[in-house]
């Protein structure tokens, strides 16, 4: 007979087998998860000040396209991204620099010089010179990157995973 | 609840019979020698689960298997931890089989009505140095390359048929990466299903015909 405060052969068993079972769980769990996880926790924040050339090159009312890759290291590899952005330049000193990446479900988008808009062919959204949504699916305008021009030459503030 | 849950399923499934013919069955009064084999099954399971786990990383090309196999090891979380276990599960996987395989034929257990337990048996020693093989060339570094290279020659060795041996193995005159891709292979897939099977027909005669007894000065 047990006492009532007294923990009997039974219930510590129970107790030891919880205890010790939790703890393998744990030592076997958690590495296991985080073998798992962790290429996709590893955040890389991309920043950089992009130049994209003297500003005056750029053509005034035009749309224009310009290229530039980035290289990240994803594992063992590295991975050469190419980004597009649109160049706008409205009079001489006012201009803005667009992302063609559709606000939808990113394909790029291409400006269209006879109907005056940015077409996306995935899903026919266009949007006006400036970005703004006018037809189709778009949520939101196409992304403005924050610009700066230092002895002539066109920068833009590229982030990425920020 | 539980017990009712438990119930339910088991007039269904019929655990309790399981749990009797495979855990709770009669054995003779034996020793330690004679965890070898749960040992072995321990260390198959645990080089499956660290197999599958190394697979989300590794990459079985030329190109891709020496930095891959770095990532995991310097770069993904437990990497480390998982190859590791791998790599010494499997040295002792071998070693723990080889012993058991001892025991049986010291202790005579492969005799009547056990041949064919046996007989499994030397196909599983024998699946597991293969994994063994296999699975070293897998890094691809320097001890893999030319460790292959000497263990691909040795059966070449054989008159007549051994160039032709030497071309089934690395798939060509020479180690490449159509060697690597198929030892890869044969280490995740072909040699696994053997040893899955065979150990199957392994256990299914350990619960048929029971263990046997440690042999006595009689016997």
């Amino acid at each position: 007979m047990s006492e009532p405060n007294k923990l009997d052969r039974r219930d510590f068993v129970k107790v030891v087998v919880v205890f010790v079972g939790t703890t393998i769980t744990a030592c076997v769990g958690i590495p296991a998860i985080g073998y798992l996880l962790s290429p996709a926790l590893a955040v890389q924040k991309k920043e950089a000040w992009i130049p994209l050339g003297p500003l005056e090159n750029y053509p005034i009312g035009t749309p224009t396209l310009v290229s530039f890759t980035r290289t990240t290291i994803n594992g063992w590899e590295k991975t050469v991204n190419s980004y597009g952005v649109y160049v706008v330049r409205s009079d001489e000193t006012n201009y803005k620099v667009l992302s063609n990446m559709c606000t939808h479900l990113s394909c790029r988008v291409t400006w269209n010089e006879d109907r005056d808009i940015y077409i996306c062919p995935c899903h026919d959204g266009h949007f006006a010179i400036d970005g703004q949504v006018v037809y189709g699916p778009p949520p939101a305008p196409l992304k403005e990157f924050e610009t700066k021009v230092e002895e002539g030459v066109l920068y833009i503030h590229f982030m990425e995973g920020a | 609840m539980a017990a009712k849950v438990f119930t339910w399923l088991d007039e269904r499934l019929g655990l309790t019979t399981i749990y009797f013919t495979v855990l709770d069955r009669k054995v003779p009064k034996v020793n330690w020698w004679f965890t070898l084999g749960s040992a072995s099954l321990f260390l198959f399971v645990m080089q499956v689960v660290t197999g599958i786990f190394l697979t989300v990383y590794y990459v079985p090309s030329p190109d891709h298997a020496y930095d891959s196999i770095q990532y995991i090891m310097n770069n993904v979380a437990f990497g480390w931890l998982i190859r590791g276990i791998h790599h010494w599960g499997a040295t002792l996987m071998v070693i723990f089989v080889f012993i058991h395989m001892l025991r049986t034929f010291y202790f005579a257990a492969y005799k009547y009505p056990r041949e064919i337990t046996w007989l499994t048996g030397v196909i599983l020693l024998l699946a597991t140095l293969g994994m063994g093989f296999t699975g070293y060339l897998l890094p691809w570094n320097q001890r893999a390359y030319w460790a292959t290279t000497v263990g691909t020659e040795i059966p070449g060795t054989a008159p007549f048929i051994g160039d032709f041996i030497i071309r089934i193995l690395r798939g060509g005159s020479d180690l490449s990466a159509v060697t690597l891709a198929r030892f890869f292979s044969v280490h995740i897939w072909f040699l696994p299903a053997i040893i899955l099977l065979l150990i199957g027909i392994h256990l299914y005669l350990i619960i048929r015909l029971g263990i046997s007894s440690v042999p006595k000065k009689e016997d």
